[in-house]
Parts: structure tokens; C-alpha cells; sequence
């Protein structure tokens, strides 16, 4: 037996060298695995709160109609009404936060109303849709439509 | 639609995300399983025949499995981030096991393989070279210097019991590949529970044909006669595996084309035009039936030494490259065409950029100048070698 | 024209009152969040939607998403006579510009927008070596690109093909259902810009939220059912030819 263990005295070596390794590596890991991490799952759990404070660019129609009551309520009446504010004006955090420093600029109806009416097969066959050159060509929509009910 | 796209992919889907690079992943650890089943055959199974390319095969695999995770490293988005595999492996991922898998084969089997077996030869140079040299070696010997026949003897045990547990640890080094391309269900031409054999298989094949090169190569450059019966029993195996290997893989396809479900036209199509050349001519016809064609006549015409000699030589090398077309198919092939089946993309290889043509050659000549250091720094054979 | 509140306002200078949960989401505000009460996911009625684009071009614009990736994207289906295995689909830069209008008779043809299904039993969660996407408890699949090591496995095992890999940053990113949004009260971008309603965030497990009544009132599907992904994104008429 003490010959076994004077002859094989290189693998006790080996073997303490790989026990030497294992555990130093899961000391580093108990350093540096981030903290969180498993809270809730396979995931570092403060990945959660920095996705959720992203900032926001659009601010909401709710934040739109407490200043701008008066365009809400004619939206309400007309066929306009689930369409929400930034689905036209774009993008208006930065506006809603700061008013004066951020103005909205008015869309143009010429670019902006054929984007959803421009008559299009593909489109289903109960929305309102025209061929644009054909339908009153020159004049701009908001001469006869408002864009907040839209219905003459 | 973008350039180089027929049809329609999801937007997503044009770019393709896998480059060259994870196609020589594959192909370099499937060497290295390769390369490391033969060693064991002379260990385990007691080939003798075998015995001459013991340790080149080894160092072979070395040489391999040292730049094996250098392609990975280089497809990273973020490679400094990639010790996570380490430190939070995700037990449902395939891909998560691949840095414990990888530290085991080389720590655990290849090195101690390798330990074990060169250990009096370690210690000889621990004793007899000049520094600096004589430091590694001394690092090397792990402060034993005992080489008594008591201890070598206990080494070879110890060594075959390695080489034991070795075996399946090298079907699991590659085999785990072909699971990740396996298991992914959203991919049907990756899809398969045949996947992790088919990449096993054609592993040993490109492992066997590699040693089979690169002993040839190396007895020439020695100036040394090749051992013929070592060969012939080489080029006996990897005819062997190869035909195994083909009858897998025309099992897969025959197995498609027969169920033909939605996926089919779309793959068959793409076969047939996107990667005519990579399949078609280079994996089935030039990698897989030519060089098999060239064993058989070996196995069944008595041919002179020196012809046979050629045909080994010229089949290897036919084999790695089919070998490294096959890899190309699966990862490439899996991404040129889109999930909804209606369209196809194009893979758009670059040359001198990090996922380019160029690190991916230069990727595969390193482990050959490693190789070499190898040889130099452990020679395989007893007389000094020439160079 | 009477005094209207926000003239009153506008002269009281910057001291603005907004709705409360309207000025708690500007200030980013999610204390009043807990995670546990929601389940969210997606209601899409495909016949409402008119292919204008808005709902790409807001996800882009709130999200910050690189030009050529994809968040949210829509589809054209286009089907000719009785051939719905062969339809002719298209989504011209994943339809952030609209779509060319066209005035075919005679054949089928609808749009489908698309994003990621959030699936409860997501693969590419499943797949992703070091933990960097998973799982919200509140349902929402979201990346950690502090985390991820951009090995791409999670865009591979997407069936939907709603991932990419975000080129400057080098990690993996996708639909985040406007998390940071959904946690302040507020809907998703896309939701809030779709003009005809055909997107709408819902909360399954709100007993209030109208998605109950679109489940149970309507015929609806997920998308590729068979990959048993467990989607969250529910299309009401969804065609039989929609990939």
C-alpha cells in the first residue's frame, strides 16, 4: 500500500491541481456572477427595471386630451374616434413633458390622410378608401374634412 | 425585395446570422473526435496495427481542440462576455454545456491522456534540456519525477481507464454539436434526432482521414518509410465509418423525400439551386462517393504499396473536403432558406472582416504550425526526429 | 372660441396638471406596477388592418430600432384563385412606408402585421446559453443586452422570425411588447398608433380586459400552433395561407 501511494504520488498531484482549480473557480464565480441574478428566474432580475425605465417618446392619448380636451371631444363624435392623437401627430413625450419647448408641428394633410385612404385592393372592402387623383384632385382634405371627425 | 433575396423571408430573416466561422466549428471538433476514437482504438481495442499513430493522432487532436473555440470567440457579438457560459449556464440550452463539455475533453481526457502517456519523456527533457525549455518541461512534470516501472505501469492503467471514459466524451464533444443544430424545431433542415449521429459519424470520418494526411505528411518530411500495415488498417477504418456514414445521411434524405411534408419543396428547391455545388458536387459526389469508390477498390484489388499509398492520400483529402461541405450545408444551407417557405436569401461572405473568408483560412492553417510545436516539443516517435 | 383648459393652462405657464397616471408615465413612474397582476399578450383582428404602416414606424421610432431590423413588421398576402399553398407574400421594408397601392379584382389579398408571440413556452428562451432573454414573470419575453454574448442560438430558434441582431450594439433584440410602456399604464407604440384598432395590447389576466370576449367571441388563432409555442399573440381571421 505505501508503495501503491509512493508510485502513484504524480496523480495525487493531478488530482489536487484539478481540486485546486475547481474550487477556485467557483470562488470566482461566487465573485463575479451579478448580483440579482436567479431572483425570479434563469435572469439577472435588474435587467427588468432597465428595460422598464426606458424613456417613452409616445406619450399616450390620455396625456394628449387633459390639455387638448376641445379636439377630444369633437374625436368622440366623429369616425375618428379610436383614433388616437400620435397615430397622426407622431411621437409627443417631449411635448406633453414640456409644451413650450417642445412644439408639435401640424402634420400635412397631403402626405399624411392617403397613407391609410388611398384606395388599395389590398385594403378591406369596408373602409373608406378613394382614389385620390380622382377625389376632388388639388384640393387639400382638411378643405371639406376635419381631421378630428372627419365626416361631412 | 433586398438584393440576393427570390421570394419572401420574413424582413429578419435576410441576413444570415451563422457565418463560415460556425462552420468550421463543427468541422474542427469533429477532427479532433475523429482523430481521438483512432488513438483509441489501439488503446481499447488493442489494434496493434494502430499503435505507430498513437501519439501523432493525440497531438493531432490537440493541435485542433487549442483553435477549435477561436472561431466561436470571433462570431461573438460580445466574445469578453462569453465566460457567462461558465458562470450562469442555462441547463435548457445545448449550447450551455459547450464550455463544460469542451474543459472536460481537454482537461480531463486529452491532456491527462497525453500526460500520462508522454510522462517519462517529460521528465527525461525535465532533467536533460537547458533553460528555458527545461522550466516548461519541469512545469510539466507536476513536480514528480518518479518514472519507476511501478509508476509507469500505474500511468498506463490510469491512461486506459482515461481513454475509457475518453470515447464517449468524444462522441459528446461533437455529438453535442449536431444537438444544437438538432434540436432546434423552429428549422426543419437542422431538425432531426438524426442530426447529433449524422455529425458523429462524419466526424470520425474527417478525423480518420485527417491523421491519415497528416502521417503520411509527416513520415515524408521525417524522411522516414510509412508503416504500411498501420495504414492500411487506418484507411480499412475509415472506409468502414464512411460507408456507415453515407447510409445515414441517404436515410435522412430518403426519409424526407418519401414523408414529403410542407418543409420539402422548399429544402429540395434550395438543394438543387442554392447549394447545387456545395451538395451536390463537392459533399455527395466528390467527398462521399469518389473517395469511397477509391477505399473499395482497395479493399477488394490487390494494389502495390506506392498505388495504394496514392489512393489513401487522394480519398482523405477528398473526404475532408466533402466533409467540410457537409458542414457548410447544414449551418449555411439551414439559414439560405426563410421560415415561411416561400423564399431564399443569399449568403453574403466577406473577406478580411471578422466573420470573413480570410480569418476563416487562417483559422484553419493554425492548428498546423501548432501541430508542429507539438511534434517539436513532444515528439512522437523514440529516434530524434530529423527536423 | 371659450377659454379652453389648455389656453388656461398654457397661460398659467409651465405649471401643467395632467391626468394622473398620464403625468406618472411621463416621469417614468412604475411603483404603482406589480408584476404579478398582469399577463400580457397581443389581440390582432386581421380584417381591420389596413396596411398603413404606422404601427413599424411607431415601434421604431419609440424603440429606437436600427433601419433594415425589425420589431413589428406587416405582411401583404395576396392569393390567386384557389392556390392559398402558393400565395404571393411581400413586406417592402417590413412595410415601415406603407405598401404601394395596388387595384387588383378577383383575388384574395389582407395584411398581417406580425411581432414576437411572447410564447409561455418560448423556445428561444429555451435556447439561449447564459440567460440573457427570458422570461418576464408578467409574460413578456425581453432581452438583457447587458447579458447577452451575441451567440445568435435564440434568433435560430425562433420560428416567427422576429429577432435580429442589433448592429451596434451586438446583441440580440427584439419585441419587448413596449415594456416600458406596459408598466406605466400605458399600451404599446403600435397599439396606440394603429388608426383602426386592429392592434390591441391585452392583459389575460385583467378580468376586464376585452381580449376574454375577442377569445370567445371570434375565431382565432395563434401563429404555427403545431410548433406548441404557446403564443400570446392572437389573430382573429387569420387565413389558413398566412405563414
Amino acid at each position: 500500500m505505501k508503495n501503491l501511494l509512493k508510485e502513484s504520488e504524480h496523480l495525487v498531484r493531478l488530482v489536487l491541481l484539478a481540486v485546486v482549480l475547481v474550487v477556485g473557480f467557483l470562488v470566482f464565480r461566487k465573485a463575479v456572477v451579478p448580483t440579482g441574478f436567479g431572483r425570479y428566474g434563469h435572469y439577472r432580475a435588474p435587467a427588468l427595471d432597465d428595460i422598464a425605465t426606458r424613456p417613452i417618446s409616445f406619450a399616450g392619448h390620455e396625456a394628449c386630451e387633459t390639455c387638448h380636451d376641445d379636439q377630444a371631444k369633437t374625436k368622440t363624435q366623429g369616425k375618428h374616434a379610436q383614433v388616437s392623437c400620435e397615430a397622426c401627430h407622431g411621437p409627443l413625450a417631449a411635448h406633453a413633458n414640456d409644451p413650450d419647448a417642445n412644439k408639435a408641428v401640424k402634420p400635412n394633410p397631403a402626405a399624411l390622410c392617403v397613407r391609410c385612404h388611398e384606395a388599395d385592393s389590398d385594403k378591406p372592402k369596408s373602409f373608406p378608401q378613394v382614389v385620390s387623383r380622382d377625389h376632388a384632385p388639388g384640393e387639400s382634405c382638411v378643405t371639406c374634412h376635419n381631421p378630428h371627425s372627419p365626416a361631412i | 425585395m433586398a438584393p440576393g433575396v427570390q421570394g419572401f423571408m420574413y424582413p429578419n430573416e435576410v441576413e444570415l446570422q451563422w457565418s463560415v466561422l460556425i462552420v468550421l466549428y463543427p468541422y474542427i471538433t469533429g477532427l479532433v473526435a475523429g482523430a481521438f476514437i483512432l488513438a483509441s482504438l489501439s488503446r481499447i481495442f488493442n489494434i496493434a496495427a494502430v499503435k505507430p499513430i498513437y501519439r501523432l493522432s493525440l497531438l493531432t487532436a490537440l493541435a485542433f481542440l487549442l483553435v477549435a473555440p477561436l472561431p466561436l470567440q470571433l462570431h461573438l457579438g460580445h466574445p469578453e462576455r462569453s465566460f457567462e457560459m461558465y458562470l450562469t449556464p442555462h441547463k435548457t440550452s445545448a449550447m450551455a454545456m459547450f464550455g463544460f463539455v469542451y474543459l472536460w475533453y481537454l482537461l480531463a481526457v486529452l491532456l491527462t491522456e497525453i500526460w500520462l502517456d508522454y510522462r517519462g519523456d517529460i521528465v527525461h527533457q525535465a532533467q536533460t534540456r537547458r533553460a528555458p525549455l527545461k522550466w516548461l518541461y519541469a512545469v510539466l512534470t507536476l513536480g514528480s519525477y518518479n518514472v519507476s516501472p511501478g509508476s509507469r505501469r500505474i500511468d498506463d492503467r490510469v491512461g486506459w481507464v482515461v481513454t475509457l471514459i475518453g470515447i464517449p466524451s468524444a462522441f459528446l464533444l461533437h455529438g453535442y454539436v449536431g444537438f444544437i443544430f438538432g434540436s432546434v424545431k423552429a428549422n426543419p433542415w437542422w431538425s432531426t434526432p438524426l442530426m447529433p449521429v449524422v455529425f458523429l459519424f462524419s466526424a470520425m470520418v474527417s478525423g480518420i482521414a485527417a491523421v491519415l494526411v497528416v502521417y503520411q505528411a509527416v513520415t515524408r518530411i521525417r524522411g522516414r518509410k510509412v508503416d504500411m500495415a498501420c495504414l492500411d488498417t487506418v484507411a480499412k477504418y475509415l472506409f468502414y465509418v464512411f460507408v456507415l456514414d453515407f447510409s445515414l445521411e441517404m436515410l435522412d434524405l430518403v426519409h424526407r423525400m418519401y414523408e414529403s411534408n410542407e418543409s420539402f419543396r422548399a429544402l429540395d428547391f434550395m438543394v438543387h439551386t442554392r447549394l447545387f455545388v456545395s451538395q451536390i458536387v463537392l459533399q455527395i459526389y466528390l467527398g462521399t462517393l469518389l473517395p469511397i469508390a477509391m477505399l473499395a477498390l482497395t479493399q477488394v484489388v490487390k494494389l502495390r504499396p506506392a498505388v495504394r499509398s496514392v489512393l489513401y492520400t487522394v480519398a482523405s483529402s477528398l473526404t475532408l473536403i466533402g466533409i467540410l461541405a457537409m458542414r457548410w450545408n447544414v449551418v449555411i444551407g439551414g439559414q439560405l432558406f426563410s421560415k415561411s417557405f416561400l423564399g431564399y436569401t443569399t449568403y453574403k461572405m466577406e473577406f478580411v472582416t471578422r466573420e470573413g473568408l480570410l480569418p476563416a483560412i487562417a483559422l484553419m492553417i493554425l492548428p498546423f504550425p501548432i501541430l508542429w510545436v507539438l511534434l517539436k516539443l513532444l515528439p512522437p516517435w523514440e529516434e530524434k526526429a530529423a527536423t | 372660441m371659450d377659454l379652453n383648459r389648455r389656453e388656461l393652462l398654457a397661460g398659467a405657464g409651465k405649471f401643467i396638471i395632467l391626468s394622473g397616471s398620464a403625468r406618472a408615465a411621463l416621469n417614468g413612474d412604475t411603483q404603482n406596477y406589480n408584476r404579478a397582476e398582469h399577463w400580457w399578450g397581443m389581440a390582432i383582428d386581421v380584417s381591420k388592418c389596413i396596411g398603413c404602416g404606422n404601427c413599424v414606424r411607431a415601434c421604431a421610432a419609440e424603440n429606437g430600432v436600427p433601419k433594415g431590423y425589425f420589431r413589428t413588421w406587416v405582411e401583404r398576402y395576396q392569393i390567386n384563385g384557389d392556390d392559398s399553398e402558393h400565395p404571393k407574400v411581400d413586406s417592402p421594408d417590413g412595410g415601415i412606408n406603407g405598401f404601394p397601392p395596388r387595384h387588383a379584382t378577383g383575388v384574395k389579398s389582407f395584411f398581417v402585421p406580425k411581432l414576437c408571440n411572447h410564447c409561455v413556452d418560448s423556445p428561444c428562451v429555451q435556447s439561449c446559453p447564459v440567460g440573457a432573454t427570458f422570461d418576464s414573470p408578467d409574460g413578456v419575453v425581453l432581452v438583457d443586452e447587458k447579458y447577452c454574448v451575441g451567440c445568435r442560438y435564440c434568433i435560430q430558434a425562433c420560428p416567427y422570425g422576429c429577432r435580429y441582431l442589433h448592429p451596434t450594439k451586438h446583441t440580440a433584440d427584439k419585441c419587448t411588447l413596449c415594456y416600458h410602456r406596459i408598466t406605466k399604464g400605458l399600451t404599446t407604440a403600435c397599439c396606440e398608433a394603429c388608426p383602426t384598432g386592429a392592434r390591441k395590447l391585452a392583459d389575460l389576466k385583467n378580468p376586464a380586459d376585452p381580449v376574454h370576449e375577442f377569445l370567445r367571441e371570434n375565431n382565432v388563432q395563434v401563429l404555427k400552433p403545431y410548433m406548441a409555442t404557446r403564443a400570446k399573440v392572437f389573430y382573429k381571421d387569420l387565413d389558413g395561407a398566412v405563414r
